[in-house]
């Protein structure tokens, strides 16, 4: 049998790579990607321990996950195609107007 | 060979980390595309090898199949030229390395204090005698009927906001 | 007696009225309001002093104030011979100094506000004499010196009258200060600051001793003192005297009731009053009667070579008051305040003819441009006149038995200093009688002086002036006939009066002592008179002579001892310096500015600083979340929370 905290360990890997995609990427649609790789990697989480506490709501938090991550990347695209429009780049260190 | 289980998920592990890598890494934002659509396939088996079929087809139809083809149009609609030659990371990029691996890090230090609670009672076998789909069902549609109808509220939310914000300005005539 | 709080509370509601409504509606008929009100304290004050004779007394809480633990402070009243005798004082002068000023401020442009104040000072007074606690006493005798600066200042507009307002307040200050911590100490001593039950136990502290910054003193003679210090400040003695030849500058009615008949002799008042602490402390007592003689003396030479009408009579008041410190310092209370009594009348009258005279000569003070004013103002110059043979102590009139009393029992009584104070005073008589009838003859006798259009000018004054001074000479002459002493074959009906109160001082002597000092006495006014007339009236060219002669002794005089510029070059340019320098230039503008100025700036500096945070990247935000997410789990982690 497998442990279950490799099943963590693993989880935690691949949130801290999302981390690290997010913070230093310049890309905003590469951002958006290490954003649906930090939800998988919970997702991962989730559903270990739904098999191993033998409980399904593990199962259905993954289910509504999914379906939150979709809307958000939905939307999410849709702002990131608006502000194309107006900047002409998806270089997010080349946007900061709202500075203090 | 009683190994198998840990060889499998041996496999698993290091290709769900080296192709995450790989998608955060790549230049060519297409690419990176292409990589999460194999680790997207990778984590579906993973959930398979979890006795978690019905989560499994979900992450292949909504996330390889919508939320994957969704980046890949945006990608190819944001005609980028001068995406292979810039910069892929930003100039402090040590720090973040260091936040995402005292992440891990801490992460890792919490998993030592894990405490599992009381198991419930689907047991394994249970699970595959009424087939996993049946189980999320019966489960889903009665205890958490609720939070179903406002996650159909939130696909309609995004729907309606994804036009809004994408559409083009009207003239008005 | 039911109705004695009318006699406080009409002059207040005299004063609310004109004050707040004078200026719209009343102006000047302002006087309707106050008069009226003043009248009828008087009428309330007669009748309480009716029942005082008859043997009966007040002593009544109205309201309490404070409450605090043991701490208690009320608005009391305290009604017995010496309030009686003091209500008289203050009603009487109050309301013929109200009635004269109908005719003297008329004309006036605040005309009400002069009303008004006038209704204060005298619900201010009269809380001050009734009082039975030492807190309401402290009230009025702060506010009549608040009236006191209002009224000095009245022409407030002229640099010289607002400069003598804030040179009495602030000199007063002084002894208001003195005065406040000996209500302190007899708060810590007796727990208590209501006169019954201080004056009860006072016996009980005879002889303790005190820890004062350091020093071991008799309790006592702490208290008596620093209440004493109250009495300097507000009675213009030495060296707390400066005030009130400068408080001339107020109008004549003012100089008439403040500063002659009512709040200086507050002074007197208090020492009559706590007489029980003073008489328990023998150094006090000798202190009160050495200071009262020597102001005494020292008033009566300045008052030998000056030339202004008024500022004479100030310093025959200073001389005067301090004739009854005197008084009271040998223990004989009880003549202290029979000469505040009569001093009340004939100081008021010579006041109040005084300016009668300067109406007549359109503001001028200047005596030696005066002369034969008598066949142009004969009732001012008679009603002056038997003042002044008062003042001088004739046998007859009103001032002569207050102060033979006074002398007989400072040469006859047990004090160790009485001797000697009876000798002063008895010089302090001739000076007296001569630099009154100095005044009499220069102003009244002789050939006018002045100019020609003040010539044509010189009329007598008008009856709403006339008749307070007639009604002040009845006074001024008859009201010592209470208290002709046995000697004489009088009944001494004041010294029984005041007996449970004030005690009785006996004076031990024979009967030819006692016709000895008399006749001393008399012999002093009388050549004092004699030296005048043969100084004014006969050798008219000898004041000259002599001027020139003693020189120096005569610029001393009239410059008063230096003393206003001694106190300028040793208390008040070094004040100013450090005001200036040190107050407003050290602490003022480096440290209060320094902070008010530096703290925000430092804030704003601070913002500047941290608005950097908002880079307006979002990858230095996620980085600021991350770090707060490793914070946190470091904390849990780590087990420090």
């Amino acid at each position: 049998m497998v442990p279950l905290t490799w099943y963590l360990l693993l989880s935690a890997a691949v949130f801290s790579i999302g981390v690290f995609g997010f913070l230093t990427r310049r890309n905003i649609i590469i951002m958006f990607m290490s954003i649906e790789l930090m939800l998988n990697a919970v997702n991962i989480s989730l559903v270990a321990f739904s098999h191993y506490l033998q409980d399904l709501r593990g199962n259905i938090f993954v289910f509504f996950i999914i379906t939150v991550a979709a809307s958000e990347a939905a939307i999410g695209l849709a702002i990131i195609i608006a502000l194309f429009r107006n900047k002409n780049t998806v270089h997010v260190d080349e946007m900061h107007e709202m500075k203090g | 060979m009683n190994m198998l289980p840990q060889l499998f998920f041996g496999y698993f592990a290091a290709a769900l980390i080296v192709m995450s890598l790989l998608v955060i890494t790549r230049k060519n934002p297409v690419h990176s595309v292409m990589w999460m659509l194999l680790l997207f396939f990778h984590i579906a088996s993973m959930y398979l090898f979890l006795n978690a079929e019905f989560i499994a087809a979900i992450q292949v139809i909504v996330y390889a199949g919508a939320i994957l083809v969704l980046f890949l149009f945006v990608v190819l609609l944001l005609n980028l030229k001068d995406e292979l030659e810039t910069d892929r990371f930003i100039g402090s990029w040590p720090a973040g390395l260091l936040v995402s691996a005292a992440i891990f890090v801490s992460l890792a230090a919490a998993l030592q204090s894990l405490v599992l609670g009381q198991k419930g009672n689907f047991t394994v076998a249970l699970v595959q005698k009424i087939t996993h789909t049946k189980a999320l069902g019966q489960i889903l549609y009665t205890e958490y009927l609720f939070p179903f109808e406002i996650a159909s509220l939130i696909l309609l939310i995004a729907v309606i906001g994804a036009i809004v914000l994408a559409k083009k300005r009207m003239r008005s005539h | 007696m039911e109705y004695y709080l009318l006699i406080p509370f009409l002059p207040l509601a005299a004063f609310l009225i004109n004050i707040l409504f004078g200026k719209a509606f009343l102006k000047d008929k302002a006087h309707w309001v106050a008069i009226p009100a003043v009248a009828v304290s008087w009428v309330v004050a007669v009748m309480t002093l009716m029942e005082v004779i008859g043997g009966r007394t007040l002593n009544q809480n109205i309201y309490t104030w404070i409450l605090s633990g043991n701490f208690r402070v009320s608005v009391g009243f305290l009604i017995d011979p010496l309030t009686a005798i003091m209500l008289i004082v203050v009603t009487t002068c109050s309301t013929l100094i109200h009635i004269y000023s109908i005719g003297y401020m008329h004309g006036d442009n605040g005309y009400y506000r002069f009303f008004s104040y006038l209704s204060l000072f005298t619900f201010c007074m009269l809380m001050l004499v009734m009082a039975n606690n030492f807190m309401q006493l402290y009230f009025g005798w702060e506010g009549v010196g608040l009236c006191s600066y209002f009224l000095i200042g009245y022409y407030f507009d002229k640099k010289s009258a607002s400069d003598a307002g804030k040179k009495a307040f602030i000199v007063n200050r002084f002894g208001d200060f003195g005065f406040g911590i000996g209500i302190f100490v007899i708060f810590l001593t007796f727990g208590t600051t209501y006169y019954d039950q201080v004056f009860a136990q006072a016996g009980a502290f005879a002889a303790t001793r005190y820890s004062f910054l350091g020093f071991d003193v008799h309790l006592m003679t702490l208290i008596a003192l620093l209440l004493f210090c109250g009495s300097i400040g507000k009675s213009a003695q030495m060296p707390l005297h400066v005030w009130l030849p400068d408080a001339m500058e107020g109008p004549t009615p003012v100089s008439a009731l403040i500063h002659a008949a009512t709040m200086v002799t507050a002074g007197v008042f208090l020492v009559a009053r706590c007489n029980p602490i003073f008489s328990l402390s023998e150094t006090a007592m000798i202190v009160v009667a050495l200071t009262g003689a020597i102001t005494s003396l020292f008033a009566a030479t300045i008052g030998l070579v000056q030339n202004d009408l008024k500022r004479i009579i100030a310093y025959s008041t200073v001389s005067q008051l301090g004739y009854m410190f005197l008084a009271c310092g040998v223990g004989a209370y009880t003549a202290g305040v029979f000469h505040l009594y009569t001093h009340a009348f004939f100081k008021a009258l010579l006041f109040l003819c005084a300016g009668s005279v300067m109406h007549a000569m359109g503001g001028e003070l200047n005596i030696h441009k005066m002369g034969s004013l008598k066949k142009y103002m004969p009732v001012t110059y008679v009603t002056m006149l038997l003042a002044s043979f008062s003042i001088a102590g004739i046998p007859g009139f009103a001032g002569f038995f207050s102060k033979d009393e006074i002398l007989w029992l400072a040469y006859s009584g047990a004090s160790p200093v009485g001797k000697i104070v009876w000798a002063m005073g008895t010089l302090v008589a001739f000076l007296t009688a001569f630099y009154s009838f100095r005044l009499i003859f220069l102003t009244f006798h002789g050939s006018f002086r002045g100019t020609h259009e003040q010539e044509h000018h010189l009329h007598e004054s008008p009856k709403s002036m006339i008749i307070p001074l007639m009604l002040l000479c009845i006074g001024a002459v008859g009201a010592g006939w209470v208290g002709i002493p046995h000697l004489l074959g009088g009944g001494a009906h004041f010294t029984e009066f005041m007996k449970p109160v004030l005690g009785h001082a006996e004076g031990h002597g024979t009967h030819i002592e006692e016709w000895t000092v008399m006749g001393i006495s008399v012999l002093a006014g009388l050549s004092g008179i004699g030296l005048a007339y043969f100084m004014y009236m006969l050798r008219p060219e000898l004041p000259g002579k002599l001027t020139q002669q003693f020189s120096t002794v005569h610029r001393i005089l009239f410059n008063k001892y230096y003393v206003d510029e001694l106190y300028s070059a040793l208390i008040i340019r070094p004040t100013i310096w450090v005001a200036k320098n040190v107050l407003i230039g050290v602490s003022d503008a480096r440290i209060i500015e320094a902070i008010v100025n530096g703290v925000p700036a430092a804030i704003g500096g601070f913002s500047q600083q941290l608005r950097r945070i908002q880079t307006g990247r979002i990858h230095n935000y996620a980085v600021f979340m991350a770090m707060g997410f490793l914070i946190i789990a470091a904390i849990m982690l780590l087990r420090v929370w």
